[in-house]
């Protein structure tokens, strides 16, 4: 009974590993070529299962596109160039990492700016509550 | 708390802050609804088509290229046999065909040409010619991610409006066909 269990949380796991990663057969040179392409592909978006990257996705476009960059790479183009190529093709949405531009302020610095305003919000209310000392000591019922 | 709460003003600070979040949320709701967060605007748009060389499905070895459709506009679908939708769309095609004014080319998106070839016999063909692309590669330059898809191009080859998804007569009469009459009036 134990080593069912055993082997049926195996068989989980190993299904678990397998959904993580789509695998191509790609020829890759070497394996730090591997990593590049991993990391690359981890950073972007696949269009059609949007929750996805490309990495991760078996959908075809995914596949497609992987081929694509894997292609690019042996060409010896740079991540900058590949990105550049698709984002020229499927627009910044395809970057999991969205660039700094006017439409973008809002999504980088919102909320920075949201918790600044907060923390002045704060100060401001300690500040005037810590002025009348003597009133908190005229009031002891109050715990803060 | 208390010297807060002692003038009249502070007092409504919290229902401010709450009326905001509601808007917030409002907003965002709503936002959400009007869209669909899958459809993202092509950055193709006002931008040359890409160049293609692509076979035509009735006769393979005769191809269409970019160049050859250039002079006149052209309504570009992309569309597959294998495509739920495009059967969604199809009729809609059927219906307006004559009623664009201006060519419609189906681009048969990795599809086989015998597959499309069966799928335009038994739905009927909309299309004025139809060129085929097995791999997908010159669809990626289209930045095409999932049929159906339709693009305007203009007599000097550039892409003016992109629908992604099935065109319907309520799309075809709100933003279709405006943008074919402004080209024709050389806008």
């Amino acid at each position: 009974m134990k080593r069912l269990l055993a082997i049926a949380i195996l068989a989980f796991a190993l299904t678990l590993s397998t959904a993580a990663f789509a695998i191509d057969p790609l020829p890759f040179q070497n394996t730090a070529q591997r990593d590049r392409f991993q990391h690359l592909t981890r950073e972007l978006r696949c269009m059609v299962c949007q929750d996805e990257s490309l990495l991760a996705s078996n959908a075809d476009f995914a596949k497609q596109l992987r081929r694509q960059i894997f292609d690019m790479m042996q060409q010896g183009k740079s991540d900058q160039e590949i990105k550049d190529w698709l984002v020229a093709r499927y627009s910044t949405f395809i970057l999991y990492d969205p660039p700094l531009a006017p439409s973008t302020i809002a999504l980088w610095f919102g909320t920075p700016a949201i918790l600044l305003a907060g923390g002045i919000v704060v100060a401001v209310v300690l500040r005037r509550r810590a002025r009348p000392a003597h009133a908190i000591a005229e009031e002891p019922g109050e715990d803060w | 708390m208390n010297e807060v709460a002692r003038k009249p003003i502070g007092r409504f600070v919290p229902l401010v802050v709450f009326a905001l979040m509601v808007a917030f949320f409002v907003v965002g709701l709503v936002w959400n609804q009007s869209h669909d967060a899958r459809f993202v605007p092509s950055p193709l748009i006002n931008k040359p088509a890409p160049d293609f060389r692509l076979p035509r499905l009735d006769r393979p070895t005769d191809f269409v290229t970019r160049a050859d459709l250039l002079g006149k506009p052209y309504l570009l679908n992309v569309f597959a046999s294998w495509c739920f939708a495009c059967g969604d769309e199809h009729p809609v095609l059927m219906a307006y065909r004559d009623k664009f004014g201006i060519p419609l080319i189906g681009y048969d998106y990795k599809d086989t040409p015998h597959d499309a070839q069966a799928w335009l016999q038994r739905h009927g063909d909309p299309y004025h010619e139809v060129i085929t692309d097995q791999s997908g590669d010159t669809a990626i330059n289209f930045g095409v991610y999932g049929a159906p898809e339709t693009y305007l191009i203009d007599a000097q080859g550039i892409i003016r409006y992109k629908h992604i998804g099935p065109l319907t007569p309520d799309v075809i009469a709100k933003e279709l066909e405006p943008k074919i009459r402004a080209l024709e009036q050389g806008t």
